[in-house]
């Protein structure tokens, strides 16, 4: 420092960095922070107190939300558990069709095929609601035009069914999102690598499945990871479906409505700020979870492919 | 080796097949939805599969919408809010990425974690204290405070992928610029903000399609009916109408039909966006 003349104070690097990170704190970090804050707290005769755990007690224990909690958690697992299992294979599979040598028209099957994702829920929940009316021969009259027509019913109103229409639509929806970031994985992976595969004579599935799958093997894990946060923080399309009742009596619950539940209340329930505080920390944690598990154990071990 | 045209040529016309097929599958409920909303009540029930024929045409729908609610108004409610929160997540944005990429300084790589740490968490968890504060800031119901939930929720991916953007900005014409005695902001304002545009783009399109399809926000924060946005103003119109079926195809097409548009004029940027994106 003593042949260096002094720096002067960099006043800008301040005036760049302050609107950003104070919005983003302001607005996102201390509310954050205060949830998790309060969701230890209480009210207890009349007066706010510091509670420590009970509140979560309450939530895993007491049948008053412990019930409501498992279920909405049940749920909201086998939501996941199907996005993963339909909307990411069909993601991947439409990434390899697209990324096809010689293929025409690929500007507009991607304009197509991303359509539904740029839909908001509300409209998406809607449409499918109004498709899959019983009142509305939409869906009763494609089935019978292929001879299926006794399949049909009122999915939406079935116990048995209305969770897994709920999660079929949401994954109409949100296909393209794992198309696109797969596609674009697919693309890259440079053209020597499949040269060279074809000389070996390895082309079509196999070249698919034994070259280009490993490679984008650290995209499959991200869009893993972006479904396990997008899923476990849904709302919207079971509120625009379903209603915040999330029926036919509670089976298409999962966290978010329980959580917009417990916080606001609903018809007999008053609505109980700690509480939903203590609901919306619990999906913190688990969406932190899955994080952590991604970025320590998945991404970890896909560091090897990454060329 | 004379079969391998014909076999390359079906295989490719295989795949067009499933691709037209998947394509099918995502466009036409779409378009039966607003194709509907064209037609007679009458026609709806019918023949649901038929586009609207001069005999079933019909825009009594449309009609119910425009004088039963205000969706104009909700129009021009998500209009200033998504071009504001825009605004701002790309000023503020473009100006932390540039601090971020540009200098060298103690906290650098902290204040970059602690930005992208709100790219995984979702600024949804922070509701309850959210409305608490918009209460005591006498927000609720305001239009202020969807654009301040927005800004704070579009912030963090939009600093990541612009410090990507701005570090393969020429370090030449930066110091070129110092030389000829700009200041910092100048060179940030002047030289490094037009070149990056093209990222300007892409965080744009990506920020603007969950401020203005976003139902959470608007129906805790600004529920009310001078603030309400179109997708929430859709959803309490499609729940009082729930009957009237000419109504509800006419007020869900009318909330598809801005979207679409701007989708068909910037698919390119967004994909383009998207497959950028993923490079990195």
């Amino acid at each position: 420092m003593t042949d260096r003349p002094k720096a002067r104070p960099r006043w800008h690097i301040a005036v760049f960095l302050a609107p950003a990170l104070l919005v983003y704190t302001v607005i996102m970090l201390v509310p954050l922070m205060q949830t998790l804050l309060l969701a230890l707290e209480n009210v207890r005769d009349g007066e706010r107190v510091f509670v420590g755990l009970d509140n979560f007690r309450m939530l895993f224990g007491d049948p008053r939300f412990s019930e409501g909690f498992w279920n909405a958690l049940r749920n909201n697992v086998y939501f996941f558990v199907l996005h993963m299992l339909i909307q990411n294979p069909i993601g991947i599979a439409l990434a390899a069709l697209l990324s096809v040598p010689r293929l025409r028209g690929v500007a507009i099957y991607r304009t197509a095929l991303f359509l539904p994702t740029i839909l908001s829920f509300v409209i998406v929940g809607f449409l499918w609601k109004l498709l899959l009316s019983p009142l509305w021969g939409v869906a009763p009259n494609l089935l019978g035009a292929v001879g299926l027509k006794s399949l049909f019913a009122p999915w939406l109103g079935q116990e048995a069914y209305a969770l897994t229409t709920v999660s079929l639509v949401s994954i109409w929806q949100f296909v393209g999102i794992p198309m696109m970031l797969i596609y674009a994985a697919l693309i890259t992976i440079p053209n020597e690598v499949i040269e060279a595969a074809e000389c070996d004579g390895i082309t079509g599935f196999k070249q698919f499945f034994k070259i280009k799958l490993p490679l984008i093997l650290p995209t499959i894990g991200l869009v893993g990871v972006l479904t396990f946060v997008g899923n476990f923080n849904a709302f919207d399309l079971i509120y625009a479906m379903q209603g915040a009742l999330a029926g036919p009596n509670f089976s298409t619950d999962i966290l978010g409505t329980y959580l917009y539940r417990i916080f606001f209340g609903f018809q007999l329930q008053a609505g109980d700020r700690y509480m939903g505080a203590a609901v919306a920390t619990a999906m913190f944690v688990i969406i932190l979870l899955g994080v952590c598990f991604y970025l320590f154990v998945i991404q970890r071990r896909m560091r090897r492919y990454q060329m | 080796m004379s079969t391998r045209a014909p076999t390359q040529r079906f295989r490719l016309a295989l795949v067009h097949l499933a691709l037209i097929a998947y394509a099918l599958i995502s466009v036409l409920p779409v378009l039966v939805v607003v194709m509907n909303s064209f037609k007679t009540r009458r026609a709806i029930f019918n023949a649901p599969l038929e586009p609207p024929l001069p005999s079933t045409a019909s825009l009594a729908g449309y009609r119910t919408v425009i004088t039963q609610s205000d969706f104009l108004l909700y129009f021009q409610n998500s209009l200033v809010v998504t071009i504001g929160s825009l605004f701002f997540v790309l000023l503020f944005g473009a100006m932390a990425a540039f601090a971020l990429s540009e200098y060298r300084f103690k906290l650098n790589t902290f204040l970059g974690l602690f930005l992208a740490l709100g790219i995984m968490v979702p600024i949804r968890l922070g509701t309850v204290a959210i409305l608490q504060m918009m209460v005591s800031a006498g927000l609720v119901n305001t239009l202020t405070a969807l654009v301040l939930v927005y800004t704070a929720q579009g912030l963090p991916l939009a600093v990541f992928i612009l410090s990507e953007f701005m570090r393969n900005v020429s370090d030449d014409l930066k110091n070129a610029g110092r030389i000829d005695g700009l200041s910092e902001y100048r060179i940030f304002f002047v030289l490094v903000l037009p070149l990056v545009r093209p990222a300007l783009a892409t965080v744009a399109v990506f920020t603007m399609i969950p401020i203005w399809n976003d139902l959470w926000f608007p129906l805790i924060l600004a529920p009310g009916e001078s603030t309400k946005t179109v997708t929430l103003g859709a959803q309490i119109f499609l729940g009082q109408f729930v009957t009237n079926w000419e109504a509800v195809l006419s007020a869900l097409s009318l909330a598809i039909l801005p979207i679409l548009v701007l989708y068909l004029l910037f698919s390119r940027q967004l994909i383009r966006g998207i497959t950028a994106g993923a490079v990195k």
